[in-house]
């Protein structure tokens, strides 16, 4: 371990380590924004307002099981079932009927959406800030890198991100489902000719794509102040990740997640005051060298 | 001959708009305490301005320009720190907003213009958000997040009535400009560009550079509606630069209706005028707003204005939003 701390301080280190349990949550958030971007072509900006009503939920899930040691792994599953209800209402309600719509007017809709969803969260939890504890297993910090602590909620998370990543992977490849949307985010009218009913694999498409952003938010919630507003800075990364990644590319969203965690975690190191424009530095550099994004896009 | 009827028509309209907006401050005391109000029309000119130069490049052009509101904020940020900090004469501070704001315009204009459509609009959104993290940070320059409040205007245009005539002034002379440039043929080359870009292409039109050239007429003239911000409210705050109020500029122009002059114009009118009285009412006026945004892309695609245009006009082709 010497040696390696002789090429890279052990401050850097576990920065870095800071960088990639945020990008775990960059990942899963984006990854659903990717998703349903591939294969709907929506760009869907309440995603993160999505995002934001799974760390809601979950702060009222922990808050109603106070007591008990499983309110967190409630919060985790139930929040981002009830989120992707959500997005199952609205697809099947509203935008079922909008697929062809242009890309513009489906941005507007969508931002619609998400100025509504935030009044409703508004509405419901108000505008005070809201902190949802680290579960009892994973408080307190470990020490790793020569004796500088490191939170063990963190350590959860870089174990959630590769177990998300392997689901996605297979329900993409190697479901039937996942085969399906391929196909349609190709060619969708080829994959209707066929009989087959791409708007229900559209709805399933979308609601997974929900299910990850209410994930995210419930993952989210305990490392940060869960308020009105978390929806914007989100949702800004996320398109900004998708487009860097190659639209609708999974992998790529890992890598603009990778891209935009780590440096956002290096750059609040290297100067702390202008730390947040380390990311869109970034984002900037690698649109001017591979403007469609780094991977290749399913468009 | 209804053609002509219904320019004159139009222009009496116009005349009797202009006449009634320059009696406004006179007029409108007698019956109220007219300095809200007047400070709320000579807002809805600003935020109109700010629109239709949006839609110069949005509407007439095809650009898909996500984030106007940088251009917007950059020149009121611009004008009000050479107002409060360089003690020189304050035109130079007026005329540093807008010729700041075509600056910016210029660089992203060069950088995303590599890319069309989606990524284009991703892109700015990207370089947008870089300038406003800039200007969120910067606390002891700009003012970090609080912005700054009270910035020194010339007294001749200090009162609510004197801006209003300032803002109403420039704003028309603008809303001429646009006009002008819309109509002439560097804007019917930019509406050729829109419908076909390829074709324009072909027969021998440079389509990078009138795009470049049109995103940086946009980018000015939203410095300058940035400008008249500042004289109207005598503050910047860093949410100008913020995305959010991008797409609610977007949204002034899809309400008035994209493709017609006025259209933008009226969208913000609408839109303030609802903001103001709405908000009297209730906390949650972002909820309406989305609500009402929804209504107009399920059923009034081309605008209010687009609207009664096909209600007036109905054998006309009507224009695709």
């Amino acid at each position: 371990m010497d040696f390696i701390y002789s090429i890279i301080p052990p401050s850097i280190l576990c920065q870095i380590f800071v960088g990639l349990s945020r990008t775990v949550i960059l990942f899963i958030v984006s990854s659903g924004m990717s998703l349903i971007l591939g294969v709907l072509r929506i760009p869907n900006v309440f995603h993160g307002s999505l995002y934001m009503i799974g760390a809601f939920l979950a702060y009222t899930i922990t808050t109603v099981c106070a007591g008990s040691p499983f309110g967190f792994w409630l919060a985790l599953i139930i929040s981002p079932l009830v989120v992707a209800l959500i997005g199952l209402a609205i697809e099947r309600g509203l935008f079922q009927y909008l697929y062809e719509s242009e890309h513009l007017m489906l941005i507007l809709f969508t931002f619609a959406f998400s100025l509504v969803l935030g009044d409703i969260v508004k509405f419901i939890w108000g505008a005070d800030y809201k902190s949802v504890p680290v579960p009892l297993i994973f408080q307190g910090f470990v020490s790793l890198f020569g004796g500088l602590p490191f939170p063990v909620y963190n350590l959860f998370l870089l174990a959630v991100g590769p177990i998300v990543a392997f689901f996605l992977w297979f329900l993409v490849n190697k479901t039937k489902i996942g085969k399906i949307a391929k196909a349609a985010a190709v060619d969708r009218e080829m994959v209707g000719a066929v009989g087959i009913n791409v708007s229900w694999v559209f709805a399933i498409v979308f609601v997974i794509g929900c299910l990850l952003a209410g994930l995210g938010g419930a993952l989210m919630a305990p490392t940060i102040s869960v308020t009105l507003g978390m929806d914007h800075t989100i949702i800004i990364e996320a398109f900004l990740i998708v487009i860097i990644g190659g639209l609708g590319n999974m992998w790529g969203a890992l890598l603009g997640a990778l891209i935009f965690g780590l440096t956002q975690s290096l750059g609040i190191l290297l100067w702390p005051q202008f730390g947040i424009i380390f990311p869109y530095l970034a984002v900037v550099v690698v649109l001017l060298i591979r403007p469609t994004g780094i991977l290749k896009s399913t468009w | 001959m209804l053609k002509d009827l219904l320019t004159s028509k139009k222009i009496i309209l116009l005349i009797t708009g202009i006449i009634l907006l320059l009696l406004l401050p006179v007029v409108l005391p007698l019956f109220m305490q007219a300095r809200f109000y007047i400070y709320l029309v000579s807002l809805i000119l600003v935020s109109g301005l700010f629109a239709t130069s949006l839609n110069f490049v949005l509407g007439f052009g095809g650009i898909y320009q996500f984030h106007h509101g940088v251009f917007y904020g950059i020149g009121a940020y611009a004008a009000a720190l050479m107002l409060l900090k360089s003690g020189l004469p304050s035109w130079v501070g007026f005329i540093a907003g807008p010729v700041v704001s075509a600056i910016l315009s210029l660089i992203m204009g060069l950088i995303c213009l590599r890319l069309s459509k989606l990524y284009f609009g991703m892109l700015q959104v990207s370089l947008g958000s870089l300038v406003w993290a800039v200007v969120y940070r910067w606390r002891s320059f700009t003012g970090g997040e609080d912005g700054i409040h009270g910035i020194p205007i010339p007294e001749l245009i200090s009162s609510p009535t004197g801006a209003y005539y300032f803002t109403f002034i420039v704003s028309a002379v603008c809303f001429f400009i646009i006009y002008k440039m819309i109509n002439a043929p560097f804007g019917s080359v930019l509406q050729g560009i829109r419908d076909n870009a390829i074709r324009s292409e072909m027969i021998g039109v440079n389509v990078k550079r009138h795009q470049l050239a049109a995103l940086i007429i946009a980018g000015f003239f939203a410095g300058v509606a940035g400008v008249l911000f500042v004289v109207v409210d005598n503050s910047v705050f860093p949410d100008m630069l913020f995305w959010t109020l991008s797409m609610e500029v977007m949204i002034m122009c899809l309400l008035g209706g994209w493709h017609i002059f006025i259209g933008p114009l009226t969208g913000a009118a609408l839109m303030i005028l609802f903001r103001t009285f709405i908000g009297t009412f209730t906390i949650y006026w972002a909820f309406i707003q989305g609500i009402i945004l929804m209504i107009i892309i399920f059923f009034l695609p081309s605008g209010v204005l687009g609207y009664f245009e096909r209600k007036m006009k109905p054998t006309d082709k009507v224009l695709k939003a």
